[in-house]
């Protein structure tokens, strides 16, 4: 049942990138560029998806179990600390380089856009090298699920 | 600044937040996990017992939401300029920092910025800043 609501949560999450316009890199793009003619779409698909976000997670933290009876993992972090800063950099430069992100590139690949299957697997391989470098750094660490 | 009024769809684009916002509070809510690709796919490259199925499902709708889009409107149009070299080095560099960062334009962005989280408002700051001076960069001092 989880892996139900789950495909649908990520159909519907994709349809909305869609509709919204953030699927292409150049709409993105068109948004970062301050200095050029700037497109501010993406301030409304993030008015809109936080207006939403905002009543849902204010319900979600006053449960102790889902909908579904899977406990609620809500991300316990509240510091802002170096990797915070350095990780939202690195993406952020990567971002304004090729105008996709990860949710964009996913589906852009179920487009068939040939150039995010490029992205998608150079993505992959950053993610790769983040977990050989914790794994080495903090070996106890990966024991544990997390 | 010059707004562009011939790109900008304030009313696609806020429908299409609904929508997303919709996405992740079904996640929050049925099955108690924060909507951010970055850490969805990131966990099926250490994958644990038992926690595979919903991530795998996650992703096989993201690819699958084109397919259904295509039964009721035209295949959307993707504009990509990037060079392959160019795309290999923002994957890389997309890859690499949203695991440092634990997060991308969702799971900070949408959900971190939906609860509230300082650490997320923070992060979206940071990496809108990075995009913000990338694209400048790229597009009016190099004239690519």
């Amino acid at each position: 049942m989880r892996a139900v609501t789950a495909f649908i949560a990520g159909l519907v999450f994709g349809l909305g990138l869609l509709l919204s316009g953030m699927a292409d890199p150049a709409k993105v793009l068109g948004f970062l560029d301050l200095a050029g003619a700037w497109d501010p779409s993406l301030m409304f698909v993030m008015g809109g998806a936080v207006g939403v976000g905002a009543v849902a997670f204010a319900a979600a933290r006053r449960r102790t179990r889902s909908l579904l009876g899977e406990p609620m993992q809500l991300p316990a972090k509240t510091g802002i600390d170096r990797r915070l800063v350095a990780g939202a950099l690195l993406f952020g430069a990567g971002w304004g380089l090729a105008g996709f992100c990860p949710g964009p590139a996913i589906v852009a690949l179920g487009v068939g856009e040939s150039k995010a299957v490029v992205f998608v697997l150079a993505m992959l391989a950053g993610m790769g090298v983040f977990e050989f470098v914790e794994r080495r750094r903090r070996p106890a660490r990966t024991a544990a699920a997390h | 600044m010059t707004i562009a009024w011939t790109s900008f769809t304030p009313w696609l684009s806020l429908a299409g937040g609904l929508l997303i916002g919709v996405a992740a509070a079904m996640l929050i809510l049925f099955n108690g996990r924060i909507a951010g690709i970055s850490g969805i796919v990131g966990g099926l490259l250490r994958p644990a017992r038992g926690d595979v199925d919903w991530r795998l499902a996650f992703v096989v709708g993201l690819l699958a939401a084109p397919l259904a889009w295509r039964a009721f409107a035209a295949a959307p149009a993707l504009h990509v300029a990037a060079s392959t070299p160019v795309l290999v080095a923002a994957g890389l560099l997309v890859g690499l920092g949203t695991r440092l960062g634990s997060g991308c334009t969702c799971g900070h962005g949408v959900c971190g910025m939906s609860r509230g989280a300082l650490r997320s408002v923070a992060a979206t700051a940071t990496f809108m800043a990075a995009g913000f001076a990338v694209v400048f960069v790229v597009r009016h001092l190099l004239g690519g």
